[in-house]
């Protein structure tokens, strides 16, 4: 028992962490807050670039980190609605919650697509707040990082300067980048494509991507080779130039779909740590991009 | 336009920077009047590129104003509605088949908490429907209401009514109500996120199927890595093992420790240790003595739970949308003594009374494709020896208390189950069950358990 409270008393005493402590549900968000915080921020992130986003477990380890964050970066409109909610529950931190300047959400900073009309889960995984994979966008990165700079600055002021001076710099260089980006991806305007799950639309609407099919036949819901044969047939006249899949997905219906077709099958890193090359945002995009030109040679 | 202006511009000045031979005069004149021309192309770019800086603004302005737009009109439109509670309901069914007759259903060596222990019944049968109601209530409180349905029908039972704290901070929550406890593993969960179509044979005998505190529950967090839960729970009331006491005071108590962690990327577990605390008093069973007939006998006195649990679960990289495997397992313990009141209704003899009664189960659920998962489950019970004052003492025989005869229980149970999607199930389970000392249950679920509504977050 004295050996408890003696534990307990020095678990008590750890010293409170002078930098601003973020837990970040993606890794975007993770390293997004990193370019903006340097070494003024202590970033945890929750997934990895091959974990699906919609299905995490409160495991552990996360109710652990979320206890100790300052600051959580989500992407919301519902993509993590299975395991976020319990984390702020379990936690037993109050910065944390709804309504709290300590949670923010990316998918608020960004016109959503793909707003549904019609909510009924026969609809397949929908959510009604839009679609959630906004970061397939680098513009959205920056009206996310403008608004996640400023939080940042609220959250730690002693330090705001620092933040806004790392995201002047930034957010500079990723317009370059986006320049450049653009200049590259010039080619792939109006090129027709099939992607696995609907996670594209973002990307789709910046390279002017013309997306002809998904595969599966609901948001969430796996093709069965039946419902593939058919939909290789009704694509055929839109001839797709390839078939988009996220790193974190099974490739086994893009890849069906793409020797029946004869079109390659892409496989985007979609997030950071998706693939060796998608080690920060830059390595992200000029990944994605380089496999997408890649493609239609 | 501007980079052909540009062009002729770069083509004049490579004219005007020409190196001058005749007629200087002339070319000095030429080279003024492009001079001239120059200037005032410049100041005409400059000015176009004004005009364009500002358009863009423009532009930005229309879609920022756009995205406003949209924003706004995603919007719900203000009601009263609006505050509505997240609402789910779980419906469920079975086919069930037994080969023994589910009335008689009883563990050996253990006393029976009720008649919920048992399967329900034979054939098609609906489970207990559930209806929840969650929302937060202000900043500071969140509640969360379950009601269940029995199908036999006897209205309906407050499965969970409880608040609590949503900015204590300093990692501390407390609960206050009616609420799961938080002893153990599967105690926490409710029995739609079961592995299996029911619960383990030891939660049966011991928890009398899950434990539930009418009272309040404080948990606390430490700001480590590593996962580090206290949790400290005081209740009144009756369920089993404890009685009603119609006292002021604390009649249960629980404590519980569980720490849990990551195992690189691809695994992750949680561990702990419980102790559930009472003292039932008059807590009565159903016997039958050495005569044949039916007597009721009644336990009194203090009554010791520990459990110890433990989960590990793994999946490539961390993504179990593909394969994972869970594997389980929690250890009981229980010592009880006290007294023991033979038939309370007739001859009305007391004694003592003693017993440590342990049990487990195991198990492993492996999803081996997306949406399929397979699993296996074992269970063990051990009533140790019962020491019973009445006998020792030669006033009755072991014969006159049959229900707690020396057994240990045995269960092996197969699970197949299929998830379409996150909302619905379908489970076939197979379990050879040897709960009784004198028989051999085979039995057999269809089953299916869908939820509607809100989207609930399941625990790890």
């Amino acid at each position: 028992m004295r050996f408890l409270i003696l534990v307990l008393a020095s678990l008590l005493a750890l010293p409170a962490q002078a930098a601003l402590n973020v837990f970040a549900t993606v890794p975007e968000w993770g390293a997004l807050a990193r370019e903006i915080g340097g070494d003024k921020v202590d970033v945890f992130t929750a997934t990895g670039g091959l974990q699906d986003p919609h299905h995490i477990q409160a495991r552990p380890s996360l109710i652990a980190r979320a206890r100790n964050a300052d600051l959580l970066v989500a992407t919301g409109a519902e993509l993590e609605i299975g395991w976020l909610p319990l984390l702020q529950r379990e936690s037993g931190n109050p910065r944390i919650q709804t309504g709290q300047p300590g949670l923010f959400e990316a998918a608020r900073q960004v016109a959503m697509k793909d707003l549904p009309t019609r909510l009924d889960r026969a609809e397949g995984d929908i959510h009604p707040g839009g679609n959630p994979h906004i970061q397939t966008d680098p513009r959205n990165i920056l009206a996310v990082g403008a608004a996640l700079t400023e939080r940042m600055a609220q959250l730690a002021p002693a330090d705001a300067s620092v933040y806004r001076a790392n995201w002047k710099a930034f957010s500079e260089r990723w317009q370059a980048a986006i320049a450049r980006w653009e200049k590259q991806a010039a080619p792939l305007r109006g090129v027709p494509v099939v992607v696995q799950h609907k996670a594209f639309p973002y990307l789709e609407d910046w390279l002017g991507l013309k997306d002809v099919a998904a595969l599966e036949p609901k948001p969430g819901v796996e093709a069965s080779v039946a419902y593939l044969g058919t939909l290789l047939g009704r694509v055929a006249g839109a001839a797709p130039r390839m078939v988009l899949v996220a790193a974190y997905q099974s490739p086994q219906a893009a890849e069906w779909f793409g020797r029946e077709a004869k079109v390659p099958v892409v496989v985007v890193p979609f997030t950071i740590g998706g693939n060796e090359r998608a080690k920060d945002l830059f390595g992200l995009f000029d990944d994605t991009i380089d496999r997408l030109v890649g493609a239609l040679k | 336009m501007n980079r052909t202006s540009i062009a002729v511009l770069a083509a004049s000045g490579l004219l005007a920077s020409l190196p001058a031979s005749a007629a200087d005069a002339d070319l000095n004149a030429l080279r003024d009047e492009i001079r001239q021309l120059r200037d005032s192309y410049e100041q005409r770019i400059a000015a176009l590129e004004a005009r364009l800086a500002q358009a863009e603004n423009q532009a930005g302005a229309a879609e920022r104003s756009a995205r406003e737009a949209t924003v706004t009109a995603s919007q719900k439109p203000a009601s009263e509605a609006a505050f509505n509670p997240g609402i789910y309901a779980i419906l469920s069914g079975t086919y069930t088949r037994l080969s023994q007759d589910p009335r008689h259903y009883s563990i050996g060596g253990f006393v029976p908490p009720g008649d919920e222990i048992g399967p329900r019944r034979r054939g098609f049968g609906v489970g207990e429907s559930e209806i929840g109601l969650s929302a937060n209530v202000d900043q500071l409180f969140r509640g969360q209401l379950t009601i269940s349905l029995p199908p036999e029908g006897g209205g309906a039972e407050v499965e969970e009514a409880y608040i609590q704290t949503l900015g204590l901070g300093h990692g501390a929550t407390l609960k206050a109500g009616r609420f799961l406890s938080g002893i153990g593993y599967l105690n926490g969960q409710h029995p739609h996120s079961w592995d299996f179509a029911d619960a383990p044979l030891v939660y049966k005998a011991m928890l009398g199927g899950q434990l539930r505190n009418d009272g309040v529950q404080l948990k606390w967090l430490a700001p480590t890595d590593l996962m580090v839960e206290l949790g400290a729970e005081m209740a009144s009331g009756g369920p089993f093992p404890s009685t009603d006491r119609n006292s002021n005071g604390v009649t249960v108590g629980t404590l519980s420790a569980h720490l849990g962690g990551d195992i690189g990327v691809s695994s992750n577990w949680r561990a702990g240790v419980s102790l559930l605390a009472t003292s039932p008093r008059d807590r009565a069973y159903d016997d039958t003595n050495a005569a044949g007939a039916d007597v009721t006998n009644a336990i009194s006195g203090r009554s010791r739970t520990w459990v110890a649990d433990a989960v590990w679960k793994w999946a490539p990289n961390g993504n179990p949308t593909e394969r994972n495997l869970v594997l389980q397992g929690e250890y009981f313990h229980r010592h009880e003594s006290g007294s023991l009141a033979y038939d309370v209704n007739g001859a009305g003899l007391a004694g003592d009374y003693a017993s440590r009664q342990s049990g487990f189960y195991a198990q492993a659920v492996y999803q081996f494709m997306p949406r399929w998962r397979i699993g296996y489950r074992y269970d063990r019970l051990d009533s140790g020896t019962t020491s019973i004052g009445l006998e020792k003492s030669g006033l009755l025989s072991a014969a006159d208390f049959p229900v707690l005869a020396s057994y240990r229980p045995q269960r092996n149970s197969l699970m197949l189950d299929w998830t379409p999607t996150e909302f619905s199930r379908l489970r076939l389970q197979f379990a050879r069950d040897q709960s009784r000392p004198d028989a051999t249950d085979n039995q057999l679920w269809l089953q299916y358990i869908v939820s509607l509504g809100a989207h609930g977050a399941h625990r790890y």
